[in-house]
């Protein structure tokens, strides 16, 4: 009883606080950011900076792309770079302004029955065509499904649409995709830092990585405040200004896994 | 197993050390949750007097709807919601997508026909029971059943639990409606959804048993209050 008069006291406290908060910004983001850990190390960064406090919601970029042309986001923060162009081409987005990039890497069983392990991601991935090697699709135009997408396509390959049985179009995120990697042992891409992040990995390990076709940018944008006119744009450019600033730059790179960076900023100046 | 008893060990640790954050998100769960039953009683419980009274043609297609409604899947309940309070949805004014308000009118419209539904069948069940007595004391409809209410209020009680439960325990609407936001908007569900995803299975099977403690002390509470009624009021 003691201990939910406590919980009452604190709900309604958070409640008044954050009715007093200057100003909400709504950021539409991507599994891989949230997920890994590294919006909680930024968050309370820039809120101090600013006063602006940040509420994240964490899609597939797909899903986040489509929560801004709704109007339902001040800023999208995603990794899909013709996604993002299409976005702002279209008008729904202001601007988008490159900020970091990580790097996506497969993953497969630790005994690699495809043979797949090596440096380069096409071969790696045509070992795991020929061996007919269980794969997990994201399957959800998530960043990472489309990045998986086109690198099938380099590989001259598309098992996607042959519907082959050992590629499996599981239509979910990062993690739950893992998970189903993790109790299959079968193959699948993933972005390094959810991978970093994930503890279920059972015999999982990375096969392939350090590819240049691995690179994985991530981008932002404000929400175009002409399409939707209760758009905050001005704290929504100032949290994109601060990430881009030597600070929020900084943050970023400050920001590791067991002594590992998993996020590269590279704003440009 | 062992990750059963891992599992088991971290819940009673979160538990017993009153962890700040869990308590928000069990308390937002809570709060969420009894708005949802409390506004869905008070639209439901009226509906299900008059299905259960009226002799109205209508009657039978609406018990049919009703019944069905209870099968109602809490991601497309989630899915609509989203769309009527989405910036470009007709209620986008509101400014209630990614509020707790939000789900609070997901989780309500997903309850109502559960509430509904076996109101209206309790309701009519104790009407055949009391017929005959209410004749003979010359009742008027309106007055039956109102007695009929009072007489069946554990019973209605009950259905109430079986709304809360389905609303506490739904992961799909306040997800959706939601979005799960750290501090804002996660609850017990959406919590245990995200550790999954992180890999994180004791901890998100520890906040499973945290939710199964809440929702049997809220069936515990529910269970006092009625024994304290009867024992009281006979």
């Amino acid at each position: 009883m003691k201990l939910f008069l406590k919980g009452l006291v604190a709900a309604g406290l958070s409640l008044c606080a954050s009715l007093s908060a200057a100003e909400t910004i709504v950021v539409a983001s991507t599994t891989s950011t949230d997920q890994s850990g590294l919006f909680a190390h930024l968050l309370p960064a820039f809120e101090k900076a600013s006063g602006v406090k940040v509420k994240v919601v964490a899609l597939g970029s797909g899903q986040a792309l489509d929560v801004g042309r709704r109007g339902d986001a001040d800023a999208v923060f995603v990794h899909d770079q013709i996604a993002e162009e299409k976005f702002v081409a279209d008008g729904f987005g202001v601007a988008r302004v490159p900020v970091m990039y990580n790097d996506f890497v497969l993953i497969g069983p630790a005994t690699d029955p495809a043979r797949a392990a090596g440096r380069d991601i096409v071969a790696g991935l045509a070992a795991v065509y020929s061996a007919k090697a269980d794969f997990v699709s994201r399957g959800d135009k998530s960043g990472t499904h489309a990045a998986e997408l086109r690198l099938w396509k380099q590989a001259g390959l598309d098992p996607a649409s042959e519907k082959a049985k050992w590629y499996r179009d599981t239509g979910s995120g990062m993690g739950p995709a893992l998970n189903t990697a993790a109790a299959m042992n079968a193959y699948v891409l993933s972005d390094r830092a959810t991978w970093l992040a994930f503890k279920n990995r059972q015999n999982l390990k990375i096969i392939v990585e350090g590819d240049s076709k691995l690179f994985n940018q991530y981008g932002v944008m404000l929400v175009n405040p002409k399409k939707h006119a209760h758009i905050k744009a001005q704290p929504a450019q100032r949290f994109i200004d601060w990430l881009v600033s030597g600070e929020g730059q900084a943050v970023i790179a400050s920001f590791r896994i067991n002594g590992e960076q998993l996020f590269f900023p590279n704003a440009r100046k | 197993m062992s990750l059963l008893v891992d599992s088991a060990a971290e819940a009673i640790r979160m538990v017993a050390s009153a962890d700040g954050k869990l308590l928000e998100i069990a308390v937002l769960s809570l709060r969420v949750s009894a708005t949802a039953t409390l506004i869905a009683a008070i639209i439901a419980l009226p509906i299900a007097a008059w299905v259960a009274q009226t002799r109205s043609a209508l009657k039978t297609p609406v018990v049919v709807v009703l019944n069905a409604c209870m099968g109602l899947p809490p991601v497309i309940v989630g899915l609509v919601v989203y769309l009527l309070l989405s910036r470009s949805g007709p209620l986008g004014a509101l400014g209630w997508l990614f509020t707790p308000s939000g789900m609070i009118f997901a989780q309500t419209v997903l309850i109502t026909p559960i509430i509904a539904a076996l109101a209206r069948q309790t309701l009519e069940d104790a009407q055949i029971e009391y017929r005959d007595l209410f004749a003979s004391l010359g009742l008027s409809r309106w007055q039956s059943l109102v007695t009929l209410l009072v007489e069946t209020r554990f019973s209605l009680l009950v259905v109430l639990l079986a709304g809360f439960g389905r609303a506490i325990a739904e992961v799909g609407a306040v997800m959706m409606v939601g979005g799960n936001i750290a501090g804002e908007t996660r609850v017990m569900t959406t919590a245990i959804a995200l550790e999954t995803s992180k890999g994180e299975l004791a901890l998100a099977l520890a906040l499973g048993m945290v939710l199964l403690a809440i929702v049997l002390v809220v069936n515990g509470f529910a269970h006092w209050g009625k024994m304290w009624i009867g024992r009281r009021y006979g």
